[in-house]
């Protein structure tokens, strides 16, 4: 389909592009960015005034809760949550059941979420069998099969020497390696080690439990030359030290949620389950030192995080409700407020949830790499239109995820999200229209 | 995120669940302990009883057991005249598969006017009393790690009673502080009414630093918690804990953080000796300590009644 978009803001978070103008898509790719020729003959137009038009999002962290957890949220349904988030590309975990360790099981899902074409389907594999932390996967099939990456997802390698050598052998292929630095045993508590969780009675995870992990993970990196990145940090020592990695040049890239970029432990109240999330929310001044590190680049990604959670799974009592918040929808807006908040021009708050992630996921998308989370001319038309003014209160009727529990519910936080996402397209096809919007 | 208001206060301030001592003012910490001695006279009557709760019905739910705090909230709801129901959840619907809510939402349909909880999870209470109808009135008997209100309300009456004023003592807890619902809401309870010193003694697995957050000095040496203290609370020290990674054996603990007479030396001549029972002889306290002159384990039982009593009557007083 041929396609103008007029009169929008367009950005490119990479060249700072950043004016109003049109722009031409055919063939589902970006023909003209700017000034658009007038021989161009478009099937449709979208009229922009008053919009954003940047790259479609790329989200590093969704849970589809496919298989094995359609009660939680179906794949059909998360990736209509994705296309209405702005979200054109996205990386799902492995913590699925089965795990994602198969590769018919990765080739399934890629399958699917094609024939959906709501949006840009990226597994990362299991790094060892059943992610019991035990037998490596075949790592080079599942990559065949699709993988961008592989990863334990939650669960820890306990055995370090199962971890050096599930590093030495991606590093033998090249293969990206994500892992959540949390000690296994010090990892157990449901609430961030600290005044809150004493007070409250909840067992703590120290921030220990994140920089042991750390300092583990970057003297396998020294010892094996992996590629690895480091997902959902959450604590200021943990950024201290990731700032000092990657300064030594180790090939190390880093990501945060919006959970622990927004949130405290004191918004955990009178036990409020919405805000039991894995890591845990810790305190003020560890969220302050993830904002400034996601601004200065130290993290490179925002992830939504996103995990669907039944509300049978959430109304227990604290310590017993399962973690995780719907998120997909809120990634823009989170970062956007973000952004505001720390005076970032708008390209540089949408580089952390478009070209930065990109940058992340490197050659693991092939020639892809080159123009997703940009806007670019003969780039893909992957495209977010959203209109930055508008404000939305989350609740669980304006969410299309099956998720519907988060932290950022009206109900719960008591303000507004501003910037809602108008027109999704992947490949130039149109993946979201927002009706009435 | 938006200030939540305290879930066991009506918007008039008044008590209507008891889920925790903190965040209560000290006006209705006082008046519960106010309560709680007219009660103490209907204890020592022929006719142990009085009509406040008549018709209602009193459910004590214990998702984990406890016969001896059942028992007295048993005690404490029939001389109130209320109908007491006891429901051994741990072994019953839970155990079917039943969730908490459900269980919640079929008690309520029996027309319960009272929940007495108690729950092996942090804040279960909260959840329940967010959840049941609005008349409802809940108890918290003790969740998790987090609060046993009751019991640091008697021990708070039990503090007035021998001690009569709080803003010149020193306190000294004792023991296996951090798993201790009981320490939590006591530190609450001595803080709110005053208590200018209130010290927690244990070894550091068992006392971490991290307790100076809740307004307490800790202590890792038994003399130097317990000097000059005019009362000392000694907390059981569970089964599961005494040998492992938290304590080497219940010897090693008896000799340097149980209650001798020795080290009872150290506190003031006329400090007293409390301990939440059910003891453990020989682990945290010495028998000669624990039927000795100082303690007053016993007369804790006797008003931990009316102190119950009081609260019942209290929360079944307000509206929601």
């Amino acid at each position: 389909m041929k396609l103008v978009i007029r009169g929008g803001r367009l950005i490119d978070p990479v060249s700072g592009l950043d004016r109003i103008g049109d722009l031409a898509i055919a063939g589902g790719r970006v023909v003209a960015l700017g000034e658009v020729n007038r021989d161009f003959t478009p099937e449709r137009t979208i009229d922009a005034a008053g919009l954003v038009v940047a790259p479609g999002l790329v989200d590093l962290a969704a849970r589809l809760r496919e298989p094995g957890y359609e009660h939680e949220g179906m794949l059909e349904s998360e990736l209509a949550a994705a296309a209405a988030g702005g979200v054109t590309s996205l990386v799902c975990l492995p913590d699925t059941d089965p795990p994602l360790d198969e590769p018919g099981l990765v080739e399934m899902l890629k399958f699917r979420a094609r024939t959906l074409s709501r949006c840009r389907l990226f597994p990362l594999g299991a790094l060892t069998r059943g992610l019991a932390g035990e037998t490596l996967t075949e790592m080079a099939e599942l990559t065949e099969a699709g993988c961008v990456g592989f990863s334990q997802a939650d669960t820890p390698i306990v055995n370090t020497l199962t971890l050096q050598r599930a590093l030495q052998y991606a590093a033998t292929f090249g293969y990206a390696v994500w892992l959540r630095p949390q000690d296994a045993w010090l990892g157990g508590g449901v609430a961030a080690s600290g005044a809150v969780a004493t007070r409250l009675g909840l067992s703590g995870v120290p921030a220990a439990a994140e920089t042991i992990a750390l300092h583990t993970i970057f003297e396998l990196v020294r010892a094996t030359g992996a590629r690895v990145h480091l997902c959902r940090l959450s604590s200021a020592a943990g950024v201290e030290l990731l700032r000092r990695a990657k300064a030594e040049g180790l090939p190390v890239t880093a990501d945060v949620s919006i959970n622990s970029l927004h949130l405290t432990d004191l918004d955990i109240g009178f036990f409020n389950a919405a805000m039991r999330v894995t890591p845990p929310l810790r305190q003020q001044r560890d969220r302050d030192a993830l904002r400034a590190a996601l601004a200065d680049g130290t993290i490179d990604a925002l992830v939504s995080d996103h995990t669907p959670v039944s509300s049978d799974e959430k109304t227990l009592p604290f310590g017993e409700a399962a973690p995780g918040a719907t998120g997909l929808e809120l990634l823009l807006g989170l970062a956007l407020a973000w952004g505001e908040s720390l005076k970032l021009t708008l390209a540089q708050t949408l580089s952390r949830i478009t070209s930065e992630p990109v940058r992340v996921l490197g050659p693991a998308i092939g020639s892809l790499g080159n123009s997703a989370g940009r806007l670019v001319e003969g780039g893909v038309a992957d495209v977010c239109l959203f209109d930055p003014a508008a404000r939305w209160a989350v609740s669980a009727d304006a969410l299309v995820s099956q998720g519907k529990h988060t932290p950022f519910a009206f109900e719960v936080s008591g303000f507004e999200l501003a910037g809602r996402v108008h027109t999704t397209l992947v490949a130039g096809g149109v993946a979201f229209e927002r009706s009435n919007g | 995120m938006l200030s939540r208001r305290n879930p066991q206060l009506n918007r008039h301030g008044e008590l209507i669940h008891l889920l925790s001592i903190e965040g209560l003012p000290k006006a209705v910490l006082t008046q519960i302990l106010d309560t709680a001695g007219t009660f103490l006279s209907v204890n020592d009557r022929d006719v142990k009883k009085v009509p406040l709760l008549r018709g209602k019905s009193v459910f004590n739910l214990f998702f984990e057991n406890s016969t001896r705090t059942r028992t007295t909230f048993e005690i404490a709801a029939k001389r109130l005249s209320a109908d007491v129901i006891n429901l051994d959840i741990a072994r019953s619907s839970t155990a079917k598969g039943e969730s908490l809510l459900d269980t919640i939402a079929n008690l309520s349909a029996m027309h319960a006017d009272m929940f007495v909880v108690r729950h092996s999870e942090s804040g279960a209470p909260y959840l329940i009393a967010e959840h049941c109808a609005p008349h409802v009135h809940v108890i918290n008997a003790g969740d998790g790690r987090h609060a046993h209100p009751t019991q640091a309300l008697l021990d708070m009456y039990t503090i007035r009673h021998f001690k009569g004023d709080f803003t010149p003592l020193t306190v000294a807890i004792v023991g296996d502080i951090v798993h201790s619902r009981v320490a939590r809401s006591d530190i609450h309870a001595l803080t709110t009414l005053g208590v200018p010193e209130i010290r927690a003694v244990g070894p550091k697995t068992l006392v971490p630093g991290d307790l100076r957050e809740m307004g307490v000095r800790v202590c890792h040496d038994m003399a130097e918690g317990i000097r000059g203290a005019d009362v000392i609370i000694m907390l059981r020290l569970q089964n599961e804990r005494m040998s492992g990674a938290m304590l080497p054996s219940a010897g090693e603990f008896f000799k340097h953080f149980g209650l001798t007479a020795d080290k009872l030396a150290l506190a003031k001549p006329d400090a007293i000796v409390m301990h939440p029972g059910p003891i453990n002889r020989g682990v945290e306290i010495d028998s000669s300590v624990a039927d000795g002159t100082h303690s007053v384990i016993l007369p804790q039982v006797t008003f931990g009644i009316a102190v119950r009593m009081a609260v019942m009557s209290t929360i079944a007083g307000n509206e929601a």
